[in-house]
């Protein structure tokens, strides 16, 4: 099988499509381990922005005082900059201030890579978009759900987890797979910092091989591929949530 | 005619005012309810029917005045809101269902999440008001399934879940077809014939002479009229009420 594929790459590459991670076993490798990467990337920046506007979003919804400020601020600052300038920024300027270790042979190594710092510069930058979405998507449910459970005792904050956050998501969902897909691409800014995702590792493959057109389309067609598979599985989430007769479907 | 209010009252408002920016809706409002009275409140719309109601369980602060509820000062800063609205259970012209909640959960949850009641008793009492309602069968299903007379006689079995004292019904046959008015009047009527206090703002003036011991009519903010419902309609003193009375039956 996986002999069948070589030789079609190589068929290929004689009528002039060099694909190279196909029939090359190190380019295959740097391919895989860039794309790993960057589905690493996608995930855990997923998760962590979800937190994040999760609670920027709760604090939104019941507060107005410092908390809310503050979160606020957050959004601002990060809305309104660059992504590039972020993780530059977190990269260079935080990371600067941070702790430095030493590896075997004495070399100074950061104690926080710059894996990480995409990690945290992403979920900061995504996490900002997704309390938006949240707090949008709370404002819409009506205020009378939340009426009808002081009514019955809840607290403000009982009646926000229990009732107005789970209706308030169901809201969100459009507005969040526009973020999620957002940040799928965004990933490839953390090529900037030299982590080595399927940009980074595309540009070192066709700089080897000169076969910078066909690497251009299987980027462009692996991008595709992986937003496509957020949406589907924001939108799965979605109909799992549905319910009759509540107007957001 | 009762004019002044009397210490057994269960339910008693004392010059209670409240203004939404410069507009008074409550001027001085008085008012009484015994236990196991039913009590309706009618007038014409925006004379502060709905807002006298929901001043009873603190869902609207009072500028002024004392609500008095049992041993309970609604109108004290410090009142225990969770002890207030178990005692006190509401009932929205809007049913107010949580949709994403099946009809079994909302009327069990609050007793569970806010009483820490256990779940099995309070399922087993759920399921017995359902049953008191003919709901039986739509345990497992949700509020968007539901008609909206079967929505408002769910909502009627929360709030007894709760296992209230009195339970203010706020217009709850308005959003209804007229024969769905039907089915939810003769629950709300099985309630209070099963010696339940009721406070019930209402356009059904037949409903109101028919199930109320005591009619209160409301105009620009205070009451003006009340009485027994047989002398009430057939003899209003004040010219409001006959004015009013004259426009509706």
């Amino acid at each position: 099988m996986l002999e069948l594929f070589r030789q079609f790459a190589l068929e290929l590459k004689a009528s002039g499509i060099n694909l190279t991670i196909l029939y090359d076993a190190f380019d295959f490798e740097r391919f895989v381990s860039g794309l790993a990467t960057t589905c690493a990337l996608v995930v855990l920046c997923t998760f962590f922005s979800i937190l994040i506007g999760a609670a920027g979003a709760t604090v939104l919804g019941l507060s107005r005082g410092p908390a809310a400020m503050l979160v606020c601020a957050y959004v601002a600052l990060i809305r309104n900059t660059p992504l590039l300038v972020q993780m530059y920024f977190f990269y260079f300027a935080v990371g600067s201030l941070m702790p430095v270790g030493q590896n075997a042979i004495g070399l100074p190594v950061p104690m926080i890579g710059n894996f990480t710092w995409a990690v945290i510069a992403l979920s900061l930058y995504a996490g900002a978009f997704n309390v938006e979405t949240f707090r949008s998507g709370i404002g819409a449910v009506h205020g009378s759900y939340e009426e009808a459970a002081l009514a019955l005792g809840y607290s403000r904050f009982k009646a926000f987890r229990y009732v107005v956050a789970p209706l308030g998501l169901r809201f969100s969902f459009a507005s969040l797979a526009n973020n999620l897909v957002d940040l799928t691409k965004a990933t490839t800014v953390a090529y900037a910092i030299g982590v080595a995702e399927l940009l980074y590792v595309s540009n070192q493959i066709w700089s080897d091989s000169l076969n910078t057109f066909e690497m251009m389309n299987v980027m462009l067609a692996i991008y595709l591929l992986l937003t496509g598979i957020v949406v589907w599985i924001i939108g799965r989430a979605q109909r799992a949530m549905r319910l009759p007769g509540f107007g957001v479907n | 005619m009762r004019t002044e209010i009397e210490g057994r009252d269960l339910v008693s408002l004392k010059g209670v005012h409240k203004a939404f920016g410069s507009f008074e809706v409550l001027r001085g409002v008085e008012l009484g309810v015994a236990k196991g009275e039913v009590a309706a409140i009618i007038g014409p719309s925006g004379s502060g029917k709905s807002t006298i109601l929901r001043t009873i369980n603190g869902l609207t602060p009072v500028d002024h005045g004392v609500i008095q509820l049992g041993d309970i000062t609604v109108t004290d800063p410090k009142v225990d809101k969770v002890a207030l609205r178990h005692r006190v259970g509401m009932v929205f012209q809007q049913y107010n269902l949580f949709p994403h909640k099946t009809v079994l959960e909302n009327v069990a949850m609050a007793p569970i999440q806010v009483l820490k009641e256990p779940r099995k008793d309070v399922e087993e009492r759920a399921r017995n008001l359902l049953a008191g309602m003919r709901l039986t069968e739509k345990a497992l299903a949700y509020p968007g399934e539901l008609s909206g007379g079967q929505q408002q006689r769910v909502a009627i079995a929360r709030a007894l879940c709760m296992q209230p004292e009195v339970i203010l019904f706020d217009e709850v046959t308005a959003a209804l077809d007229p024969e769905m008015v039907k089915e939810v009047l003769s629950a709300v009527r099985k309630v209070a014939e099963d010696g339940m206090t009721c406070i019930l703002v209402t356009h059904e003036m037949r409903f109101a002479r028919e199930a109320a011991n005591r009619v209160f009519f409301t105009d620009k903010g205070v009451i003006v009229e009340q009485g027994e419902p047989k002398a009430f309609f057939a003899n209003p003193q004040d010219p409001r009420t006959k004015e009013f009375l004259d426009k509706v039956l």
